[in-house]
């Protein structure tokens, strides 16, 4: 059975150090919900007061419509899957697995059916008897999954569990996690500060810097819609050009910049004279023809990456600027590096936000 | 060449022989292990191995296994006078180990009640101490290995560590002091009301138990303390976050985890405190407890070398005996505790 978590003006402080700020979200039962952050920014924190671990210096904290104040870990509806995994090396794996069973007093019979049932659930039929320290990282992983959902949790919580993998096995395991998700039908509370990886598997994503939720929403919603600087920064990659308001067009307005007047969506409806920053992706700054897109900018060539499917330019403006394109097979082929190119975005493609504490 | 003589060369012999095949064996165990080092020699270099190789050899084998094989060679000599050692009558006998059982070298009619009791007391007594020190260091090794700051860590230990500038006599003695019919404990407890009388404290030897098991609380603390150090944090907190209660985390995930540092922590307290002679001799009660001074009376009342080795080695070989036992009982080998 999934719970719904209820997290309300929660902060969690450890002397003059605020951890966690006064965030407020509700997680949905069933979702697959991702905290995003460089590393620092709380998430973990976070995380470890939804499992009992810290308690929350103020705020709300309820797990299925349950206050849990007051409530340790291991009378919460939850499992935590730690970034170490801490898994116990000296018992088997049916062992480790069945070791919440065996707290909660189950018969060694239905222990051993239960871990069976488990093993097959994370792909690792006939793994129980072997000891710990014969298991690759991924396996390990799998029996980590494994003996949290043997305590039948409504919510599943995952500290950053596939960061000891390589590249390619953590691609793999997400899809995986995913995949279990769906048949096993409970939250996964999940923490990461790659965000390929949030990207992928989450229903929604919470960005989260120093402390504080800066946005909740689907993936799709922060690559397009940022509401701050330091979400248009974070996920995915961004050319940044930094200037002052000139004069709002109703949903739009244009920045007086180094390279001249840029116009771009106003989003937070800045004013006039106020600073502000216009974020612009890089598969939607393209060379272009005279006299055709609102913004234009003149640059160099700086370097080129071709990788097949797509091809990553970087320019470099009179100013010294450094941008970024990422051009699709069917866009002009750009000049050879040293040569001038005109670049051109719309308006609508690009945004200004107020300028704050960017993403490193 | 005199038949001591000879015996000394067979000693020799056959000591550099255990000696090679206990390195043998140690050799062995440790290429069980996965990491592969280069060799010994190797790492060192020939002519700094070969040296350290024969001043350990040299060091282990005259200053430790001679004069214990020694010991055990006494063990079964009659107590004869200088001039007729190595005589015709200086023969290999078990009498020194039938006095120890019987009362007598040469009847088997009646047990050695008195002596038998002390070694029997002695043991069990160092068992209970031993035990009472796991009991009271596991949660203070805790603390300091796994929750304790870096601050409270340094402080704590200069608590534990400074009383033990003080030697083991002036220990005893304070203690004396401390437990004394008049002393202050009595006092404390008279004067708060607890009691109508005072307790006899030495008399019922728990002035010994108290001072032993003070005295060697530092080498159970050491281990366990060593061994929860490295413990990971997170397995605990799994445990709990899965339902424990603290106490089947303890039980079930910490103490076999560290189980190698508490073996070896046992062990130490145990063969010290068969082996402790200052403290009983200043502390005991009336009857004759503890067996060390029996052994020490054998050397230096009776004059009796022969006697106080067979004494001495027979405590020594029921010590290791229940020791190794209890490492099987554990399921852990000696590099395990060594560790």
């Amino acid at each position: 059975m999934a719970a719904e978590v209820g997290i309300e003006r929660l902060s969690v402080r450890y002397g003059p150090v605020t951890a966690v700020d006064d965030v407020t979200l509700t997680i949905g039962a069933g979702e697959f919900f991702s905290f995003l952050g460089p590393s620092g920014c709380g998430k973990t924190t976070l995380l470890r007061s939804i499992s009992g671990f810290v308690e929350p210096t103020e705020g709300r904290l309820a797990i299925g419509g349950k206050d849990m104040r007051g409530i340790g870990p291991n009378r919460r509806p939850t499992a935590l899957i730690f970034q170490s995994l801490a898994l116990f090396p000296l018992m088997t794996v049916a062992e480790n697995i069945a070791y919440g069973l065996r707290v909660r007093g189950v018969a060694r019979e239905a222990r051993r059916r239960r871990a069976e049932r488990l093993l097959q659930t994370v792909a690792l039929e006939g793994y129980g008897d072997k000891p710990i320290d014969q298991l690759s990282g991924g396996q390990r992983q799998r029996v980590a999954i494994a003996r949290a959902l043997a305590v039948e949790p409504e919510v599943l919580l995952l500290d950053e569990p596939l960061s000891a993998l390589d590249l390619k096995l953590r691609q793999h395991m997400r899809n995986e996690l995913r995949e279990i998700q769906r048949r096993v039908g409970i939250t996964f509370i999940y923490i990461t500060h790659d965000q390929g990886e949030a990207l992928t598997v989450s229903d929604r994503i919470g960005v989260m810097s120093r402390g504080r939720l800066e946005q909740v929403g689907a993936g799709r919603e922060l690559y397009d819609a940022p509401e701050t600087a330091f979400v248009a920064s974070f996920v995915g990659e961004a050319n940044m050009l930094a200037g002052t308001v000139r004069e709002r067009h109703g949903e739009e307005a244009v920045l007086d910049s180094a390279l001249g007047p840029l116009r771009a969506r106003n989003p937070r409806g800045l004013l006039a004279g106020s600073r502000a920053v216009l974020f612009i992706r890089p598969e939607f700054l393209l060379p272009c023809a005279e006299g055709e897109p609102a913004n234009r900018i003149g640059v160099r060539v700086a370097g080129l990456a071709y990788e097949g499917s797509a091809t990553h330019v970087s320019w470099v403006t009179p100013a010294g600027e450094k941008l970024l394109s990422l051009l699709g097979p069917r866009d002009a082929a750009p000049p050879a590096p040293g040569g001038a190119a005109m670049l051109g975005f719309a308006a609508q493609d690009a945004l200004l936000l107020p300028p704050q504490e960017l993403a490193a | 060449m005199t038949a001591s003589d000879g015996h000394i060369y067979l000693l020799l012999a056959v000591a550099a022989l255990l000696g090679l095949l206990l390195l043998w064996r140690l050799a062995r165990r440790l290429r069980r292990g996965p990491p592969r080092r280069p060799g010994f020699f190797r790492r060192t270099g020939w002519p700094l191995g070969l040296f350290l190789v024969v001043m350990v050899g040299t060091w282990l084998i005259v200053m430790v296994v001679l004069p214990q094989l020694f010991m055990i060679d006494l063990s079964f000599r009659p107590r004869l006078p200088l001039a007729q050692m190595g005589g015709p009558r200086d023969i290999y006998t078990l009498q020194n180990y039938r006095y120890l059982l019987f009362g007598s070298t040469v009847s088997t009619e009646s047990w050695n009640a008195v002596h038998l009791r002390a070694l029997g007391l002695t043991i069990v007594s160092a068992m209970l101490i031993t035990l009472f020190n796991l009991v009271l260091c596991y949660p203070l090794a805790y603390y300091m290995g796994q929750v304790a700051g870096p601050r409270g860590l340094r402080l704590l230990l200069l608590l534990l560590i400074a009383p033990y500038w003080l030697n083991d006599i002036l220990r005893a003695f304070a203690f004396r002091i401390l437990f004394a019919e008049s002393g202050l404990l009595n006092a404390m407890l008279l004067g708060a009301g607890l009691l109508d009388r005072p307790i006899d404290f030495i008399g019922q030897n728990i002035a010994l138990y108290a001072c032993l098991t003070y005295a060697y609380m530092l080498l159970m603390l050491f281990p366990l303390y060593n061994a929860l150090e490295a413990f990971e944090h997170s397995q605990a907190e799994a445990a709990r976050d899965l339902g424990a209660p603290w106490w089947h985390i303890h039980l079930f995930v910490v103490v076999p985890a560290v189980k190698g540092g508490i073996a070896s922590g046992c062990t130490l307290v145990f063969m010290l405190a068969t082996g402790a002679l200052a403290a009983p001799l200043v502390l005991s009660g009336t009857s004759v407890l503890w067996f060390t001074p029996i052994v020490y009376d054998r050397f230096y009342q009776v004059f009796n070398w022969p006697q106080g080795a067979a004494y001495a080695f027979a405590l020594l070989a029921i010590c290791i005996i229940l020791v190794i036992a209890l490492l099987r009982r554990l399921r852990l080998s000696l590099t395990d505790v060594v560790r």
